[in-house]
């Protein structure tokens, strides 16, 4: 049903390029009838009943059982519902906040969407501020909304963080890097020196170490990691390692 | 009783559908049922077959690649961060308990050490659970005479 789908895994895909799904028609009795279901992720679209779209240039990616999404580098983040973002409070005016993602328009954050807010009970988030958030609502046709609890209503993490730490921007690719699972680089950082890192989906990234000297070494370090060979990128940890930078 | 004739509404009522034989009963049921089907009405539409959707979409690259949670502490240096990253990610949640155990065991004291340093510790501790009597029978074994001061 998806072989042409199929053969084009890990092959280079342009926008424009379309893909028909071999829908069968009839229902064979004889075999027990289980409906495939295909699952699109960022770069593929839906046209029509049966063919699929590609809106972004990319390799094709697979995952068992029927997901396909095609990656690509691009550096303007488009929210997507569930990401966990860092975003900047630049306005605060009555019953909501607005943030900077780095997206086309500012999300909303509303102040009852923090852990143990009430309307008596305001949380503390002043202009400025950074807050680790999950998009509630994020499509082509409507404002982003983002929230800093889970369903159950916890924190988990979110909220506004970044006392003494430093905020930078990278691609986003090289976001995708460090939070895949065995992430290479976070392997390498994570022998160097005690750290934290908070990585926003839209390319921003909140480090702290021990001193302010050391979060710097922690975010040249991940900047220029962006460019660089793994061999490149290994030599240069343990140059860091060895204290020459 | 057989020759006088309660109306059909009389029978239909409820305090009624006691004392009804089962004939009677279901000739009432079907004249409702009757009823029904002659004030219900439709639409003279063409089914609605709505065919089952086969593609799904989704817009985030999170469930694709299967990405972590964006929270990370190393080697100690926030404990709650560290904390949250075992719950938060709980495909690796195993491999990070093996790595713990490992670690645990590189930390811990090894069993030799332990029965060294309890080995003296035996003594102190029976004493600890003997009670007091015991204790000062155990502490006195010469025993004590008076002894006739000398001129």
């Amino acid at each position: 049903m998806f072989s042409g789908l199929r053969e084009k895994v890990g092959q280079v895909l342009v926008p424009g390029d379309e893909f028909c799904l071999e829908i069968p028609e009839t229902l064979s009795l004889s075999e027990p009838m289980k409906p495939e279901k295909v699952l699109l992720g960022p770069g593929l679209k839906r046209k029509g009943d049966r063919k699929l779209l590609v809106v972004k240039s990319g390799v094709l990616r697979h995952k068992q059982p029927h997901v396909f999404w095609v990656e690509n580098q691009q550096r303007r983040y488009v929210p997507a519902r569930g990401e966990t973002v860092i975003g900047i409070i630049t306005v605060k005016s009555g019953d909501v906040f607005k943030v900077d993602v780095g997206g086309s328009e500012q999300a909303s954050l509303s102040y009852l969407a923090f852990e143990g807010a009430t309307k008596r009970n305001r949380p503390n988030v002043q202009v400025g501020d950074l807050v680790f958030a999950q998009f509630s609502v994020a499509n082509q046709h409507m404002e982003p909304e983002l929230v800093c609890v889970d369903s159950a209503g916890r924190a988990n993490g979110m909220g506004v963080f970044g006392a003494g730490g430093l905020l930078f921007s990278v691609s986003l690719g090289l976001i995708r890097r460090l939070l895949r699972p065995r992430s290479d680089v976070l392997s390498d950082l994570q022998k160097l020196l005690p750290c934290e890192l908070v990585v926003g989906m839209n390319g921003r990234l909140w480090a702290r170490a021990s001193s302010v000297q050391q979060t710097l070494v922690v975010s040249n370090l991940l900047q220029s990691c962006d460019t660089m060979s793994p061999p490149q990128r290994q030599q240069l940890f343990r140059r860091a390692a060895q204290g020459a930078l | 009783m057989s020759d006088s004739k309660l109306s059909k509404n009389l029978l239909r009522m409820k305090f009624m559908q006691r004392g009804l034989d089962a004939e009677t009963k279901k000739q009432l049921e079907e004249d409702e049922r009757r009823i029904i089907s002659d004030e219900h009405w439709y639409l003279d539409l063409p089914e609605l077959r709505a065919r089952e959707n086969l593609i799904l979409e989704e817009r985030s690259l999170v469930s694709c690649e299967d990405l972590k949670y964006g929270r990370f502490s190393f080697q100690g240096f926030n404990p709650e961060v560290e904390k949250l990253m075992v719950m938060m990610n709980p495909k690796e949640e195993e491999e990070d308990k093996q790595e713990e155990e490992v670690s645990c065991m590189q930390l811990d004291v090894t069993d030799e050490e332990m029965a060294l340093r309890y080995e003296s510790l035996v003594g102190s501790m029976r004493k600890k659970f003997s009670r007091k009597r015991d204790q000062t029978s155990e502490d006195v074994d010469i025993k004590r005479v008076f002894l006739k001061p000398q001129d």
